[in-house]
């Protein structure tokens, strides 16, 4: 089936407005997606119709209210293909859900002389708490290389892995480069040093279909706000058994089962890691987004993205003076696509295309250990969505042209 | 694109893409008595600035940065204007820059070159581009001789 972005782009209020006198091109979605209008009415529907504590009260709408969030547990579930609700986690975003990794299993099982590998295109969410976790423990971090094309070099990888690897933590598509890495290839080498495998999700749980079972990662974390959802709820998902095995990472209310004065016991499953209120509504609109993306097939948005990232990629490419980054083939990449336009640093492009309604982003992209790895300080992103039309790609260009012009104005002027 | 034309030559002026495309002063001292150098630590702009102080004159100044035209320009356009002259009057200068871009002052004519940034005024983002050098240069400032060296990293 193929996306009708015409009828679906009438089902996100925000795309119908004008930024500048012009109409808004959204192209940094990689960053953070807008929010179809049954998200938004989700919000509002728990707030004026159900809206109580979840857990414990006894109620009918502190029940209604914990069988919505607890719904959504499911479909975050059912979104990445794990086969149990109990081993989801909710946390404010991917960053905690790593940092909640690096906190319950990381203290507990690395210590002085182990390794941690990860790859020179993680976002800096997976790079800082392992190094906050190597200063704690003594161990040590590796990083593997990527190739002259932006892709993952498994030999590189490969050969880090080793038996002092106690965990590998890769993403699994790159923010900056679109690079889709193979996970299960990356996992059976994981499995053979018996390393922990994470799986940073952020930018793929939203744009592919994923199976955490065919990929054979340990860990998996994502956000909801790339994905249509509300800010402030990331999922962690854990394979079965690993949970239990953790100690909790932040203590409190409703993470508890008896509470004694020296000592106290931990809820079940994951209720474990959601110490204190949750961010309630918004996990329940998170319930819409993914309702959304179901409705719509995963496999349906990921080829949409494939024709419209190969289709930016080309007219990037045949504009003249830019230079795209990352794989070629849209088979192995998705839709987040930095540039550099020869002669122009990308801040001064973001701010002439902005004049023209069109938001990508300019700089490191949170990604600073691959800036240097590509010898660049900073690059443009344009990322799409499945509300993304070619127009906006044209729009995009366009703009570019006008950057080109008030740049190249200095340089005509001398050589006439 | 027949709709509202965004008018981007007042804001990247040529003075300004001259600056930028060919910096003044650019490099280093081989001994200055000031030195310092920040970041914006978002963006990415850096600088990094010399400065040689006899009695309280500004006698040199150079640097070495990377970032977009607008921090690029205001540093070299500050070397210009601020070499030759006293430390308070740099300080002057510095305070009728910032009103210009902080507070959309009117440009003051002592400013010189530097007028032609007070189009970032109306870009808030771009705002902290255009202040990076100066912030550099008042923690340059600050430094004692002998601790040219030994300059805290800033921004």
């Amino acid at each position: 089936m193929t996306i009708d972005t015409a009828r679906l782009r009438e089902d996100f209020p925000i795309l119908g407005r004008e930024v500048n006198g012009h109409p808004l091109a959204y192209l940094d979605n990689a960053a953070t997606t807008q929010k179809p209008r049954a998200v938004i009415d989700a919000l509002t529907h728990y707030y004026e119709t159900q809206n109580a504590n979840i857990h414990r009260g006894i109620h009918t709408l502190a029940v209604e209210a914990t069988e919505a969030y607890e719904g959504v547990r499911a479909k975050a579930a059912r979104h990445i293909g794990a086969g149990n609700p109990e081993d989801v986690v909710f946390t404010r975003n991917t960053t905690e859900s790593i940092n909640l990794v690096a906190r319950a299993w990381g203290d507990a099982n690395l210590s002085e002389g182990d390794e941690i590998v990860l790859t020179l295109m993680e976002h800096h969410s997976n790079i800082v708490p392992w190094q906050l976790l190597a200063a704690r423990t003594g161990a040590h971090l590796r990083y593997a290389d990527i190739d002259a094309e932006g892709r993952l070099d498994l030999d590189s990888l490969r050969s880090l892995i080793g038996e002092r690897t106690k965990l590998v933590s890769v993403t699994h598509m790159s923010n900056v480069l679109g690079t889709i890495n193979p996970i299960a290839e990356i996992a059976e080498m994981a499995r053979g040093a018996g390393a922990l495998l994470l799986v940073d999700g952020a930018q793929s749980a939203p744009h592919l279909p994923v199976d955490v079972e065919a990929l054979g990662c340990d860990v998996f974390a994502f956000s909801a706000h790339k994905m249509l959802g509300p800010t402030g709820v990331g999922v962690l998902w854990a394979r079965p058994g690993l949970l239990e095995a953790m100690e909790p990472f932040l203590g409190g209310g409703e993470m508890i089962a008896i509470v004694k004065p020296e000592r106290s016991t931990w809820a079940e499953g994951p209720h474990k890691f959601e110490a204190g209120t949750p961010n309630i509504a918004d996990v329940i609109a998170f319930g819409a987004a993914l309702d959304y993306l179901h409705d719509l097939g995963m496999a349906n948005v990921r080829e949409h993205e494939k024709r419209i990232t190969g289709y930016a990629i080309e007219t990037l490419e045949r504009a003249g003076g830019i230079t795209v980054h990352g794989p070629r083939d849209v088979e192995v990449r998705g839709g987040a696509v930095s540039f550099e336009v020869e002669g122009v640093h990308p801040h001064d492009i973001s701010t002439i295309v902005d004049g023209y309604g069109v938001a990508i982003r300019a700089g490191h992209h949170c990604a600073q250990l691959l800036m240097r790895r590509l010898g660049v300080p900073a690059t443009n992103r344009a990322s799409f969505y499945l509300y993304n039309e070619e127009r906006e790609v044209d729009a995009l260009v366009a703009a570019l042209d006008e950057a080109k012009r008030v740049f190249g104005r200095v340089e005509s002027r001398t050589a006439v | 694109m027949s709709r509202a034309e965004p008018q981007f030559d007042e804001l990247y002026r040529e003075v300004i893409l001259d600056h930028y495309r060919r910096p003044r002063n650019a490099g280093s001292l081989a001994a200055p008595t000031h030195q310092a150098e920040g970041a914006n630590p978002l963006c990415g702009d850096e600088i990094e600035l010399d400065v040689s102080i006899e009695g309280d004159v500004i006698c040199e100044m150079a640097f070495r940065g990377q970032g977009c035209s607008i921090s690029q320009s205001s540093a070299s356009m500050m070397t210009e204007r601020v070499c030759g002259g006293t430390v308070e009057e740099a300080h002057r200068v510095m305070g009728l820059f910032e009103a210009q871009l902080v507070e959309s002052a009117e440009p003051d004519p002592a400013l010189g070159d530097l007028e032609a940034l007070h189009g970032v005024a109306k870009f808030p983002v771009r705002v902290k581009c255009a202040l990076l050098c100066w912030k550099v240069l008042r923690e340059a400032l600050q430094t004692n001789d002998n601790e040219a060296t030994a300059t805290p990293k800033g921004g």
